[in-house]
């Protein structure tokens, strides 16, 4: 549950490389040696034990409210200070991550799985196929994102699974474009022109050759759909329609300590500094992601 | 019972721009441990006969409309895509003009170069990763068990071409196409890469096919030409007569504009004129347009007719008798 970006690309390792696995191994070996991707990634790891664990050890519960300790600033007692209903931010802030967190993970991997394989197959077979499938796409597209998390949550009750699948069910559709598009550029290449004269099958050309050249790119998106996601989360959670109070999350705790800035900052700026803290490790991360995939930056 | 036998293949295009006639009416034979050049210019459609035969070319836009090319007893051209699977890359093989692309930038050689041998043969891993190392050997590549480790961009483009060509042949497949394979190198490299195609063809007997549009490779190389242009084979034949006794306005404009027979400080002797625009329409001699020696027949239906010289040709006027050396 750590290395976010990394472990969402596991799983598409997991279809594509076969034992040995070697570019993985290699995409490590250079990562290891790109200090920003690792503090990005040693950040994620201490920020994810923190939400995971850190509840466990809190004496307070995320809903406990205590009106004497109303909006205090951080002290010994509660070391992120207490919201407006008393209730310890320090705690809050762990469950809120793992909303955050989880929704971000979730349907970043609902994403990629869905958009890779899709739009690696609608470049690949191009014509009426690619035509299909892409103004598939497109009519998703056009579909209003909140009456789409409306009708969902209305016919399949208010659930946070629920929320997983409908963004992940909307950033799919970028994911699928971008791979679209480079899988289109791939299929002109003569090494794919090769590989078919070497009698490989079509799914084994998608999975062994087409996917792991689109690799950079798809880690890059993906390093940016994780916050787009927790800013949609935010987003739905505002309408009322995902995480409700009251449960907790960095979106609406920043939206909450928003309201109150002035008077209570830290209810602002502690959830803020946590949600750009993961979104520049995600960054940093996926940036040495990208650059360890290409096998031809660096010689070793 | 040659080993591959080519009927009538015509493969046409359909653009926006009109039905273009990639390949209009080539029939060839080639037997087992044959050489045959496919010469012609840019366009005349060599590489896309080889594709056609693949079941490579594009489709849509690509039609193959008709013909036959029958391999060992099967039509490649009717053939399903499984069975041709199996045909292509482990009975036929085919290496490219570009070695620099035509390998994956992705994988290390190791995993591209035992590709073939892991789908067509079902052999384990360890296996075929000594084969591996044993192709590369084969093909003059030194360190080859180290050298299998690294990625294409590691190679220079000979050795690339050399790794392709290892990877071709690793299956031990009865016919090689190559394509230009010695385009893209420099020409130390293309001897090389001309001497190691010759020297693994003795040792293994297979037929190959070499497309090229350098006619000294050919001459050097091959035992029977096919000259094409605009789609049609218009002269076919052993190499000697060909190159010696040509009969084809079109082949004797060839043969006489290779600089190197040409005196030195001379001009250059071109071809006048451009090839047809393939998207039209014509009947009759497609070089009448460009040839010294067309006449009014010329525009009448023609046909490739065996000659009393030994080769085959395509021209009216040839065949009756009119143009002599």
């Amino acid at each position: 549950m750590t290395q976010t970006p990394s472990m969402t690309d596991a799983t598409i390792a997991a279809n594509t490389a076969e034992p040995g696995a070697s570019l993985w191994h290699d995409a490590w070996l250079r990562l290891r040696k790109n200090k920003l991707a690792v503090f990005g990634g040693g950040a994620l790891i201490v920020i994810t034990l923190f939400c995971l664990v850190g509840p466990w050890f809190s004496p307070y519960t995320y809903e406990q409210q205590d009106f004497a300790q109303y909006a205090k600033a951080p002290s010994a007692k509660h070391w992120f200070g207490t919201d407006k209903l008393g209730r310890d931010q320090m705690t809050r802030l762990m469950h809120g991550g793992r909303i955050s967190l989880g929704v971000g993970i979730c349907a970043t991997l609902v994403s990629l799985t869905i958009g890779v394989l899709y739009g690696a197959m609608a470049g690949f077979f191009g014509g009426k196929t690619d035509a299909a499938m892409m103004r598939i796409v497109d009519i998703l597209y056009a579909l209003p994102f909140t009456v789409f998390v409306i009708l969902l949550m209305v016919v399949f009750g208010q659930k946070i699974v629920l929320l997983f699948v409908a963004i992940g069910a909307v950033e799919w559709l970028t994911m699928a474009r971008i791979v679209r598009g480079q899988v289109q550029s791939l299929r002109k290449q003569e090494f794919i022109e090769a590989a078919l004269a070497l009698g490989l099958s079509q799914r084994r050309i998608i999975l062994r050759h087409m996917i792991p050249n689109v690799l950079g790119p798809v880690a890059v998106y993906t390093t940016l759909t994780i916050p787009a996601v927790m800013l949609l989360e935010a987003f739905l959670s505002f309408l009322g329609l995902g995480v409700q109070p009251p449960m907790s999350s960095w979106g609406t705790m920043i939206k909450d300590g928003a309201e109150l800035m002035e008077e209570f900052p830290w209810l602002l700026m502690i959830p803020a500094a946590f949600f750009s803290l993961t979104l520049f490790s995600l960054n940093f991360l996926g940036d040495g992601l990208r650059d360890a995939l290409d096998v031809r930056t660096s010689k070793d | 019972m040659p080993l591959l036998e080519v009927k009538n293949l015509r493969t046409y295009f359909h653009t926006r721009n009109g039905v273009v006639r990639a390949v209009d009416g080539v029939s060839f034979e080639i037997e087992k441990g044959q050489t045959l050049g496919i010469v012609g210019e840019s366009g005349s459609g060599k590489s896309v006969t080889c594709y056609s035969m693949l079941g490579l070319i594009p489709q849509p836009p690509g039609r193959i409309e008709s013909g036959e090319a029958i391999f060992d007893g099967v039509d490649l051209l009717k053939a399903k895509p499984a069975e041709l699977r199996q045909i292509r890359g482990k009975r036929i093989a085919m290496i490219f003009q570009d070695p620099m692309t035509s390998l994956n930038p992705y994988m290390r050689v190791e995993d591209q170069l035992i590709e073939p041998l892991l789908i067509h043969q079902k052999i384990e891993r360890k296996r075929a990763v000594e084969l591996g190392v044993q192709a590369l050997q084969d093909v003059g590549i030194q360190d080859a068990a180290n050298r299998i480790r690294s990625y294409p961009h590691e190679f220079s483009g000979g050795m690339r071409q050399r790794v392709m060509i290892a990877m071709a042949l690793i299956t031990k497949p009865d016919l090689l196409i190559a394509d230009e394979p010695t385009t893209a190198l420099d020409v130390t490299v293309q001897a090389q890469i001309i001497e190691l195609v010759k020297r693994m063809q003795a040792e293994r007997g297979m037929a190959v096919i070499w497309i090229s549009h350098d006619l000294g490779v050919v001459a050097g190389l091959c035992q029977r030409v096919n000259v094409m242009y605009a789609g049609r084979v218009v002269e076919s034949g052993p190499t000697a007569s060909i190159f010696r006794t040509p009969q084809h306005p079109y082949n004797r404009a060839l043969q006489k504009s290779i600089p190197a027979l040409q005196p030195k400080g001379a001009e250059l002797y071109t071809i006048a004129g451009m090839p047809p625009d393939v998207s039209k329409p014509f009947v009759g001699c497609p070089f009448a347009p460009r040839c010294e020696f067309a006449q009014e027949v010329c525009r009448g239906p023609v046909e490739l007719k065996p000659g009393d010289s030994g080769q085959a040709t395509a021209c009216v006027r040839v065949q009756n008798g009119e143009l002599k050396l």
